[in-house]
């Protein structure tokens, strides 16, 4: 039923390969892939911590606006995002003739600026949730020490909300590299793009998308033990007594 | 005339997009019971096999999965029959559909169930034996109300995941509110009007759900008090 030998043939087209070419000769498939969501979750970060403090902020005009962008962009399926950028910003003539616009004809630019909206999106209530967690006397102990503002910010709540947050983003991490898999409908060849232009040129549809399927999964399983790695290292002090 | 009388069409793709939801929530419940169930059983291969079932399924993306089970589907089918001496059935992409996100969010409400059943305590099912309830009764009469209370968080945010992952039915067919938008992106020209009509629906239906789930959790967390910082 599964030719196992199908799948092995395949296997190079998934790493930027395939008929007569050799490996990584292209970026197709999982180079594509992982391009993508590190780029996205690099911005999607970045953009988050100023975000997440303005989330935060006592002024209702400004965490109004924050509110209003995370919950759009949580309310709406990524795909959708995707095409108004895609699809949608070629329908007014200033975006067609402004310098932006060799960037926003290319799928490849409008699936990044999608999924890192998208992602900081949902990393920014992360942030803001585990910055709202601050213990009150961290940060009485700040004020005492005689920081300002922004100093306690940057040594203090900063560095503590970004370690707390580690579970929770590990899981958006996650979510991000499924997400990825829409680039396909884009016209762009990730994994789930290249497993598709192998299943309309041979019609075997098991082969090319379990072999996706194993990518993501491993993938998947990389991401969630680097983590639990990396909250070994830095959430340590708040795990529970061993003994 | 607004996208010029295409937005009909589009409402009538969004009324698509809600069966298929809510169809697919019946399944993924249904199969989120048993898988949870099957996780809090004392035999070492249903416990393996549910455990199997939530790792794979949330491992994979979405889209994989629907192309894997309706194009795989399809020709599994087309075998079959074809042993038979039959003529190949059509699969209808509605239930395609349907069938693919339930089994993918009944993963999701697995850990979801799995998690609440076992938050309630253990002595409320004990007493239901005692008073010699079959099993099956004791579930549906002690346990499945009180776990309510503990899977509507989890319960929600799947649910609202599960909306958000209608928008890609249109891939394998469905005349969806996407598969609408698509043709009268193509005819209206207004590509940015039509998505963003498609944005405010999916939006408008997150509200609903939220607040509807939110008075729902006020109800079912009747009596509990809650704890106060």
């Amino acid at each position: 039923m599964i030719d196992a030998n199908l799948m092995i043939e395949n296997f190079p087209s998934f790493l930027g390969g395939g008929s007569g070419q050799a490996v990584l000769s292209t970026s197709d498939g999982l180079i594509l892939t992982l391009e993508l969501l590190f780029y996205s979750l690099l911005g999607g970060l970045a953009l988050s911590i100023p975000l997440g403090l303005m989330r935060v902020s006592r002024n209702r005009l400004v965490s109004g606006a924050v509110w209003l962008y995370t919950y759009v962009f949580r309310g709406t399926p990524m795909l959708v995002q995707l095409f108004i950028i895609y699809y949608g910003l070629s329908q007014f003539e200033a975006v067609r003739e402004s310098w932006a616009w060799t960037y926003l004809q290319e799928a490849y630019f409008c699936a990044l600026l999608a999924f890192t909206l998208n992602t900081a999106a949902y990393t920014t209530e992360i942030i803001a949730g585990q910055i709202r967690n601050t213990h009150w006397g961290e940060i009485e102990a700040a004020k005492a020490m005689g920081m300002s503002k922004w100093l306690m910010m940057r040594r203090i709540v900063i560095p503590a909300a970004l370690r707390r947050a580690l579970p929770a983003y590990s899981n958006e991490v996650v979510m991000m590299l499924q997400g990825t898999s829409i680039a396909g409908l884009v016209t762009l060849a990730d994994v789930t793009g290249v497993a598709r232009r192998i299943y309309s040129d041979t019609y075997m549809p098991f082969e090319p998308f379990l072999m996706a399927g194993l990518i993501y999964l491993a993938f998947t399983f990389l991401f969630v033990w680097l983590f639990k790695l990396a909250e070994k290292r830095w959430l340590a002090y708040l795990a529970p007594r061993k003994h | 005339m607004f996208l010029q009388g295409y937005l009909p069409s589009i409402l009538e793709g969004a009324a698509l997009t809600l069966e298929v939801a809510a169809a697919s929530l019946v399944v993924s419940v249904v199969l989120g019971l048993i898988g949870a169930m099957f996780k809090m059983a004392h035999s070492r291969a249903l416990v393996w096999s549910a455990e199997l079932y939530s790792t794979v399924v949330r491992g994979v993306p979405d889209l994989v999965w629907m192309f894997l089970l309706f194009f795989g589907g399809q020709m599994l089918i087309n075998d079959i029959a074809e042993r038979f001496g039959l003529g190949a059935p059509e699969i209808n992409p509605m239930i395609a559909g349907v069938l693919t996100i339930g089994f993918i969010f009944g993963a999701y409400m697995t850990e979801t169930f799995r998690g609440a059943i076992m938050s309630v305590p253990k002595g409320q099912m004990e007493a239901g034996a005692a008073y010699g309830m079959s099993p099956l009764r004791v579930f549906f009469r002690i346990t499945a109300p009180q776990m309510v209370r503990f899977a509507l968080p989890s319960f929600s945010n799947n649910w609202l995941v599960l909306v958000k992952s209608t928008a890609l039915v249109s891939v394998i067919g469905l005349n969806d509110m996407m598969y609408k938008a698509d043709t009268a992106k193509s005819i209206t020209q207004e590509p940015f009007t039509v998505y963003m009509v498609v944005a405010a629906i999916y939006l408008l239906i997150t509200t609903v759900s939220i607040v509807a789930l939110n008075a729902l959790n006020k109800r079912y967390s009747t009596g509990v008090r809650e704890s106060e910082l």
